[in-house]
């Protein structure tokens, strides 16, 4: 049966005709993969553009339709050396490249004013000392307002819709002091321009629009960033599935299937979608959907869900509609429960604005009213009080969060972290219980062979080899120990039995106990045995779910960091019982459903603790969302990966340790900075009081606290 | 002090002039992959190669 490849689902119509696709590519290393890819492609027939984003590993390419088949691109990469994973851009990512250009081109605006006013401010400064003429400066003055009031209005929009939403939802946010301060300021400088006065303060207000933009333009790259590489990893792992067209299989995307689709399923491959069997018997490995480490053995008639693993029968699945199933519809009645029981917890930053602002506007108007009884007139009384929302600018303040968040970000990206929720970090830092699903987080994904040391290793090394001849889980396992070795040339994969190949003469088996001239074998607990015989020398090759090789270690450190450590496995018993008890956790239970898992979780949380959930399954989606905080590996099914709140790559454990410890630093710098804008303010806000603000004592008073608040955050970017 | 009069406005414009540059590198893409601008620009792609 003739196999083809069909990628046209990610094939786009642009206006002008054409195709286009997007694709992730890997093994994108240095500056001339760039002419390489692109010149590859290009020769290819029809193409009207391929150009490779090197900061994000992607190429774009568009070909006249119908010039070419998609697969062709994929192909021709290959040919060259990179690997190509074409996949759909998704909207929220291009939802944040508009609004990144947006923040820049505020940015720019806010920066070109601040500059521009600074130099006709320092002239006025100077001048009050010496000799300017009130012409003059009244011009100077004139020209600053000409250049801030349209700054600030352009530029100041985030600021000003944020405080306006906050406002009419009847709240506060950091934005609704930083909007009344600026346009106070700009309101009584065009007032005092007009009465010929001293001072303006345009300058103030431009410069903090500035400095804040500046901090919302990097968290915003920095999240941009992070989403890029998490579409990417995405890319990378969508899976294919091979559709019956009439007689034809044709490979497509999985997202391509549509309900009532007739799929078939290789021994050895992933099941690609939630359906029903209708054809074909086999054993599946259901451990990513429950946590069941134990094979379960389907016929016809057989609900399976995606990501389960077929070991040695095809199958023929007729495709359902998404999210059928008893156990896909308890997961999703458990989900929506958790998502209306989750408070979220307050973010710091409101937190620390719902005290700020009313303290500060009341300073400002007691201020006002004590300079009216000391029988100031209402225009210096006003004065002062402006002067003192304009020095207790919420700059450092605004700052002292964003700042140290970017810069956690990026120091746990380096981590192999990746994050998915805004405020992850702040409860990551607050976690004092983690509760670990078993399965695939505390082991690795993948079975491993687990008695390779008793091995003899020229024979491991052979067998491995050998394994990557056959499509058979247990062979894909085995395989997993070659050191980058070739396949062999004529092994030959006998179904359901094994595979066989010459190797100097004499034949080497691997496969079936019986394809390998030995009677019967007895795995050990929890283990399945795949044989290799070579010249009459055997070896008995036991597999099975391995801990994560750092998993002892990083398990002790969390709890010397002072974190309850529990296991909550949907496998049996006795499979969670030995490695609890490797990892030294006492609090621990197996064949736990997924609403046990919340239960436990709500538990905890009535005792007043603050859970960090760490799972994979589709069985953990639930408990994720209901955590206070949660963690996803990258081999999670995609339900998972959705709830949790950030992500780790990778094959070790150590990620998590680095998370907390990471947040725990972070959450540190973001105290210390609050605590370093509230002794600023301590300072400053007498000095406005008694009315000796000047804009240069302002200027450099904001200048000097957001440079402090942003250089002890870099201090977040620091190993422990 | 009447030079500044001009002075003041041609500064400005000056100025303005560099960031409407910026904002049309930004609406052409130009920022939108910086690591790979700083490495184009090392590549031979104008030259016409005879083997290969």
């Amino acid at each position: 049966m003739p196999d083809v490849l069909d990628l046209s689902f990610y094939a786009k119509r642009a206006a002008d005709g054409t195709l286009g696709m997007d694709l992730a590519v890997e093994g994108v290393a240095c500056g001339a993969c760039i002419n390489r890819i692109e010149n590859a492609v290009r020769k290819l027939p029809g193409i009207t553009e391929a150009r490779l984003n090197f900061t994000n590993r992607r190429l774009h390419v568009a070909w006249a339709a119908g010039a070419l088949a998609p697969a062709q691109i994929i192909t021709t990469l290959e040919k060259i050396g990179y690997r190509g994973h074409p996949f759909v851009p998704l909207r929220v990512e291009q939802e944040e490249a508009v609004e990144a250009r947006r923040l820049t081109r505020y940015l720019a605006v806010a920066g070109f004013a601040a500059m521009n006013i600074m130099l006709l401010s320092v002239s006025v400064w100077s001048g009050n000392i010496t000799d300017i003429t009130p012409e003059t400066r009244d011009f100077f003055h004139w020209a600053s307002a000409l250049i801030a009031l349209p700054a600030a209005a352009y530029a100041g929009q985030p600021f000003f819709k944020s405080a306006w939403r906050a406002l009419k939802a009847r709240t506060t946010n950091m934005d609704v002091p930083i909007s009344i301060g600026v346009t106070l300021a700009l309101a009584m400088s065009l007032i005092e321009t007009a009465n010929h006065a001293d001072h303006a303060y345009f300058d103030s207000a431009v410069m903090l629009l500035f400095f804040l933009l500046i901090g919302r333009t990097l968290d915003h790259a920095m999240r941009r960033k992070t989403r890029a590489v998490a579409g990417n990893l995405a890319a990378l792992k969508a899976d294919t599935a091979h559709r019956f067209a009439g007689d034809e299989l044709v490979t497509v995307p999985v997202g391509a299937l549509s309900p009532g689709d007739r799929v078939l399923i290789k021994p050895g491959e992933c099941i690609p979608a939630d359906g029903t069997v209708v054809g074909g018997t086999s054993e599946i490995d259901e451990s990513v959907i429950t946590g069941e480490t134990a094979r379960r053995a389907i016929a016809a008639g057989a609900q399976v869900y995606a990501g389960s693993l077929n070991f040695h029968g095809a199958l023929t699945l007729k495709v359902s509609a998404a999210g059928k199933g008893t156990l896909i519809d308890e997961i999703e009645r458990l989900l929506d429960k958790a998502a209306g029981a989750k408070s979220r917890a307050m973010r710091l930053a409101d937190r620390a604005s719902r005290v700020y602002a009313p303290v500060v506007h009341a300073t400002a108007a007691l201020t006002a009213i004590g300079w009216l009884i000391a029988g100031a007139s209402l225009h210096d009384a006003l004065i002062t009080a402006i002067a003192v929302l304009i020095i207790t600018c919420p700059c450092a303040l605004a700052l002292a969060i964003p700042a140290v968040q970017v810069v956690a970000a990026g120091a746990l990206f380096r981590a192999s972290v990746i994050l998915n929720a805004g405020d992850a970090i702040e409860r990551l830092a607050e976690a004092d219980t983690v509760v670990f699903d078993k399965t695939g987080t505390l082991t690795l994904p993948q079975p491993r062979v687990v008695n390779a040391a008793s091995v003899d290793p020229q024979l491991l090394q052979m067998a491995a080899r050998l394994a990557l001849s056959s499509r058979h889980p247990l062979a894909v396992a085995l395989s997993r120990e070659t050191s980058g070795a070739a396949p062999f040339d004529d092994a030959i994969e006998e179904p359901g039995q094994g595979v066989r190949a010459m190797i100097d003469g004499s034949e080497a088996r691997l496969g079936s106990p019986a394809f390998c001239g030995l009677d019967s074998v007895t795995p050990p607990p929890n283990a399945s045995v795949i044989v290799f015989s070579y010249e009459r020398r055997v070896a008995q090759l036991a597999i099975a779910q391995t801990l994560r090789p750092d998993a002892v270690a990083v398990v002790g450190a969390l709890r010397t960091l002072g974190l309850k450590l529990c296991i909550l496995s949907g496998d049996r018993c006795a499979v969670v019982k030995p490695v609890a008890e490797v990892l030294g956790i006492t609090d621990w239970q197996g064949a736990v459903t997924p609403g046990q898992k919340i239960d436990f979780i709500e538990t905890l949380k009535e005792q007043g603790r603050r859970v960090l959930m760490v799972g994979d399954g589709l069985n953990d989606a639930p408990a994720l969302a209901a955590a206070h905080v949660s963690l996803s590996p990258i081999s999670a099914v995609d339900l998972a990966q959705a709830q949790a709140d950030a992500v780790f790559l990778g094959d070790w454990l150590k990620p998590v340790l680095d998370a907390v410890t990471a947040a725990r630093r972070a959450r540190r710098l973001m105290t210390e900075n609050l605590w370093f804008a509230a002794i600023y303010n301590l300072i400053a806000v007498p000095v406005a009081i008694m009315g000796f603000v000047t804009p240069l004592i302002a200027a450099a008073a904001m200048s000097g606290s957001s440079i402090l608040v942003t250089l002890n955050a870099l201090r977040a970017r620091m190993q422990p | 002090m009447n030079v500044l009069v001009y002075l003041v406005p041609m500064a400005l414009g000056l100025g303005l002039a560099g960031l409407f540059g910026f904002l049309w590198a930004l609406r052409s893409g130009q920022y939108s992959d910086v690591d790979g601008a700083a490495l184009r620009v090392l590549s031979d792609d104008d030259i016409e190669r005879t083997g290969d």
